[in-house]
């Protein structure tokens, strides 16, 4: 079998390979691998390498999809992961990159967009609507009648370019990676790999990322030099310990201090989809990306069977596969030349070579679903299944439009080249992207840049270690030698190339995934979109999945020859990130979600607690009866895990000057072992936080915050200490977690405690309501108690060291079994402090609500020299309170208004129930209420307008507290 | 994402601080009018070019840091602990 004479079969199918030639020197496929795939619903051979295109194409299948809007059958045009016709369905992940993604064996592989079938496609009847899909058919067509849209949706969404994904996927694992590489650099081609051995060899460590499955670029379908040349390069390569490669990763984009996002798709097994999103923070960035080859637009250039110089040399080289049998070749550079030389060498029939730059050219493909004939610029039709074109190059500029540089338009070159004047420091570019020239010329450009890289590298993280951390003195002589001179680098050479970007004819493909042909571009200048920029937005050009890889720059060249000016001065449109598509799963990662739960918690969970998640924390609402959990508490003793409560441990000489500051009451004159209610208000005079803080010895005084709020507070106190008064002597330690905190209410709880206690009088005179002890519970030493009433009730308050917790609650529960000790939850406890008529911050008050409104006037002392939101709260005295909070208890008692039911007053909204629960205690329903000041009078009738619209008349009581508004039994 | 040169623990990803906002000086609370308490709490110059702002250092040192940062190009001219004098006071 002579190297093209791959037998030809009965045509394609499965089990058969017709199109496979016999071995290439460069191929990357194992032989000795076979492997079987399905492809919708059929098998076929692979061996180990292929990728799916390159097998089916091996098998001699030729069309792999249908387009957008025309549904046109697509076949392979770049043979790469940019392969616009190549997108396919894996099992249940759509849209895999047919060209690029490796055949495991047993695969499923379905065709997308196709129905009834890939060969007989009922949606190809849109190339006869064509005329409705015409530029901007999106404004333009199924906008009337509007009623109607929903119909039109559900016909468009059948039209859809995606594949499908089953709901019952179990979601898969996602991991993150951080780098910190002094070099990154992105391309492995041999520009990239000579860079990144060079900058190695300086001393650097160095990510090198490559989007293929394997380092080498355009070498790798090369001949004998380019193959010894890739050999020697990669050896370079291994042979660094300083070198990390990734290969089947691709740089999404590059963010500020050379932030930067890697996809690296090589994570998991071959073939699967494992992404992992690999953040790196790279000292300098190398950017050699090389070319991307550039379609030519002419009629009929999106058949199957017409294909890139580059897509037929990866296909014969690395895949030792005949991409056709007859072939006509359009060529604008030595690639083209190259690719003329493989497919004579595959035993392809070249039937002509048309050179552009000797002013040949072609100006259609004809066909239905394939290339039948090649149309020249003289009229001639060539027959021939296959259509090669050498059109010319695009720079895939992306990450350097994210590190702020403008590429420039060289025509001698007919494509962009980086704005080197204008790179930023930490930014290099060498390669293809930079210019031309022969292999040796691109190596050392690359070498030399790679060495400047990490000559770069080292002063950035000269210059880091020298900004930091404080308090370690540091020159720039410890621990680094002199700064070494700059590296110079060579300038590229630029060659000379036709200026190619579409035929006389006017038509043809400009954006293959989005079904933008050239006519669409005309017709979008002519009704006056004649910016590039909105030309792109009207016809959707570049805004498919390749993103403007293959078709920005055919795009600016028509909407430049169409409006008469040059493509300089049309400009380009900006790449932005992603550069390349990525999951969601990648993106968002695993869940790093933090549970808080107190000591206590595997007691609550063997004992039927309800869970509730209040912020970070689980804890328990209850522990299956509320009311009767509330009413254990009015009349024997209840006990409560108040573990999330928040407490900040404050030491210092000038803490009463910081609570001063923090709280709206006074705060000079507390004595040691003496407690106080505070309410916090930000600088607008809005509730901030409410809590009891305590003065335990001389300079030492223990703050409680709101569950919610004591990360906030922290960073409060914090705040005013470290910017408003850095002289102050106060050190803040939160210390929430260090103690495991529960609340024994009831007119039982002094009986229960006094059986734990050591070394405390309970008494109410030597310890009465608000004072503060410490002492020895259960055995366990340096608990905190407090005498506070959330409840209304006799309280105490426990702070236990964390690691007690459990055995301080089960003592409690146990010695106290004959006094009825019970535990209560969250709901209980919200039951009996609603009936106690206490707020909750955020509950009773809203981002809006400043402290008069909130009924805490008793606490507010203006006459302070200084505290948070103090003039607010002065100018809201003044100027009139607005809203009040207050206690309604409806006109009849088994109506529980739900809460945020509005208040109503002549017509209008005049406030709402903030709060409201039946109590147990008084048999009726009770609700605090934020009204209007005029209606807060107690004895004022209000009317409730419940969610159903139903109103009903409520009463504002004389005080919020609805038991016992005296406070009595709280002072026993 | 910007590294921001902390005053205590040297450079570190953006991340592990809270950006307060535009460093804004408090006016005397017994001598202010509504109108500069007002222009305190939310007005702010959001200019584009150098501001003077706080970060807090909320995963690392809990310091509060007052940096000068170029908003068009992220550029850093100083950071200093705030509440100490230093170079981005004299510049505010």
């Amino acid at each position: 079998m002579s190297a093209g004479g791959a037998a030809r079969g009965g045509g394609p199918g499965p089990g058969a390979a017709p199109m496979r030639l016999s071995p290439q020197p460069g191929e990357v496929i194992d032989r000795s691998a076979e492997l079987s795939f399905r492809w919708n619903g059929r098998p076929y051979p692979a061996y180990q390498g292929d990728t799916i295109i390159s097998a089916l194409a091996a098998a001699g299948e030729r069309v792999f999809s249908r387009s957008l809007k025309y549904h046109r059958p697509r076949g392979l045009l770049t043979a790469c992961f940019h392969d616009p016709g190549c997108m396919v369905q894996v099992g249940d992940e759509p849209n895999v990159r047919g060209a690029h993604r490796l055949v495991s064996d047993g695969m499923t592989v379905s065709s997308q967009n196709t129905w009834p079938s890939l060969r007989l496609d009922a949606k190809g009847v849109n190339r006869l609507a064509g005329r409705f899909l015409t530029a901007g058919f999106y404004y333009k067509t199924f906008m009337r009648p509007r009623a109607l849209w929903p119909a039109y949706e559900a016909v468009l969404r059948r039209f859809v370019n995606a594949g499908s994904v089953s709901p019952d996927t179990a979601p898969g694992r996602q991991e993150k990676r951080y780098a910190h590489p002094d070099v990154l650099v992105t391309g492995g081609g041999p520009a990239g790999m000579a860079a990144a051995v060079a900058a190695a060899r300086a001393g650097a460590s160095v990510l090198l990322v490559e989007e293929e499955h394997r380092l080498g670029g355009h070498l790798r379908w090369g001949g004998e030099a380019d193959l010894a040349a890739l050999g020697e390069l990669a050896a370079r390569v291994a042979a660094e310990p300083g070198i990390e490669v990734l290969t089947n990763a691709v740089t999404l984009g590059r963010y500020d201090g050379n932030w930067i996002a890697v996809l690296d798709r090589g994570a998991g097994d071959a073939g699967a989809a494992a992404e992992r999103l690999v953040k790196a923070r790279a000292k300098t960035l190398v950017v050699a990306p090389g070319l991307i080859e550039r379609p030519y637009v002419f009629s009929g250039n999106d058949l199957p069977g017409v294909m890139l110089s580059t897509a037929v040399r990866r296909l014969i080289s690395l895949y030792a596969v005949k991409p056709g049998e007859r072939a006509v070749v359009l060529t604008a550079n030595a690639d083209g030349d190259a690719a003329v030389a493989d497919l004579k060498r595959a035993g392809v029939e070249v039937a002509a070579v048309q050179d552009a730059r000797l002013g040949g050219d072609v100006i259609a493909a004809h066909g239905r679903n394939g290339v039948r004939a090649v149309e020249l610029a003289d009229g001639t039709k060539i027959s021939c299944d296959l259509l090669v074109t050498a059109a010319g190059w695009t720079a895939p500029t992306a990450l350097l439009n994210a590190a702020g540089n403008r590429p420039v338009y060289c025509p001698r070159a007919a494509r962009f080249l980086p704005d080197m004047a204008s790179l930023p420091g930490d930014v290099l570019v060498t390669g293809g992207i930079a210019g031309d020239g022969g292999l040796a010329e691109l190596t050392q450009h690359a070498a030399a840049t790679g060495a400047e890289a990490a000559r770069r590298a080292g002063r950035i993280r000269r210059a880091r270690w020298l900004a930091g951390p404080a308090g370690t003195p540091r020159t720039a002589a410890a621990g680094h030698g002199a700064e070494p001179p700059p590296i110079p680098v060579p300038d590229l050479p630029v060659d000379p190339h036709p200026e190619l970007f579409a035929a006389r004819s006017n038509e043809g493909m400009v954006d293959f995934s989005e079904d933008v042909s050239a006519t669409d571009l005309l017709s979008a200048v002519a009704e006056g979109y004649d910016s590039v920029e909105l030309a792109k937005r009207y016809t959707t050009a570049t805004m498919g999945p390749l993103q403007g890889k293959l078709e920005t720059v055919n795009a600016v060249a028509i909407v430049a020859a169409a409006t008469g000016r040059s493509i300089a001065e049309t400009g380009t449109t900006t790449w932005r990130p992603p550069y390349a598509p990525v999951t969601l799963g990648a993106l968002a990662g695993q869940a790093h979600e933090p549970v808080r739960y107190s000591p206590m918690q595997p007691w609550h969970e063997a004992h039927g607690a309800v869970p509730l998640l209040a912020g970070a924390w689980i804890r328990p609402d209850g522990y299956g009866d509320p009311a009767a959990e509330a009413r254990n508490v009015r009349e024997r003793v209840g006990i409560i895990d108040v573990t999330p409560i928040g407490k900040l441990d404050l030491r210092g000489p000038d803490v009463p000057r910081l609570l001063n500051l923090l709280y709206v009451n006074k705060w000079s004159k507390l004595g040691i072992g003496r407690v106080r209610y505070g309410v916090m208000c930000a600088e607008d005079g809005v509730v901030l936080d409410d809590g009891v803080t305590g003065r335990l010895g001389e300079e030492h005084y223990l703050m409680s915050t709101t569950s919610s709020g004591a990360a906030t507070i922290w960073e409060w106190a914090e705040n005013w200490l470290q910017t408003e008064h850095p002289d102050w002597r106060v050190h803040v330690t939160p210390v929430t977690t260090a103690y495991a905190s529960m609340n024994v209410a009831g007119p039982r709880s002094r009986s229960l405690i006094e059986r734990v206690t050591e070394g405390v009088d309970l008494s109410n005179e030597a310890f009465p309501y608000m004072h503060v002890r410490t002492g020895r519970i259960a055995g366990v030493d340096d608990c905190v108690l407090w005498r506070i009433g959330f409840t209304g009730e006799l309280s105490y308050e426990l702070h236990v060291p964390a690691g007690f917790g459990l055995h301080v609650w089960q003592t409690l529960l146990e010695r106290g079994a004959d006094l009825g000790a019970a535990p209560f939850g969250v709901e209980a406890q919200r039951i009996l402090r609603l009936e106690k008529g206490h707020l909750i911050v955020g509950q009773d008050t809203d981002g809006l609500t400043k402290a008069f409104s909130a009924g805490l006037d008793w606490a507010i002392k203006l006459d302070k020299e200084d505290f948070a939101g103090q003039p607010e709260l002065a100018w809201q005295l003044a100027g009139g309170v607005g809203e009040r909070l207050v206690g309604v208890q409806p006109v009849d008692g088994s109506v529980l208004p739900a809460e945020a039911s509005q208040i109503i007053d002549g017509g209008r909204i005049a406030g709402r129930i903030t709060s409201s629960r039946m109590s147990p205690a008084l048999g009726r329903s009770i609700c605090l209420a934020l009204v209007d000041a005029r209606l807060a009078e107690p004895g004022t009738s209000l009317t409730i307008r419940l969610p159903s619209g139903q109103q009903v008349r409520a009463l504002v009581t004389p005080h919020l507290a609805h038991v016992d508004p005296d406070g009595g039994r709280m002072r026993v | 994402m910007i590294l921001l040169p902390c005053a205590w623990c040297g450079p570190r990803d953006a991340a592990e601080f809270h950006h307060v906002g535009e460093a804004v000086p408090r006016p005397d609370p017994r001598t202010a009018t509504p109108a500069q308490w007002r222009a305190y709490l939310y007005l702010r110059a959001n200019p584009c070019g150098w501001t003077v702002e706080t970060w807090y250092h909320r995963m690392g040192c809990r310091r509060y840091v007052t940096i000068e940062r170029h908003t068009e190009t992220n550029e850093i001219r100083t950071a200093t602990v705030a509440g100490a004098a230093g170079p981005a006071e004299a510049a505010g």
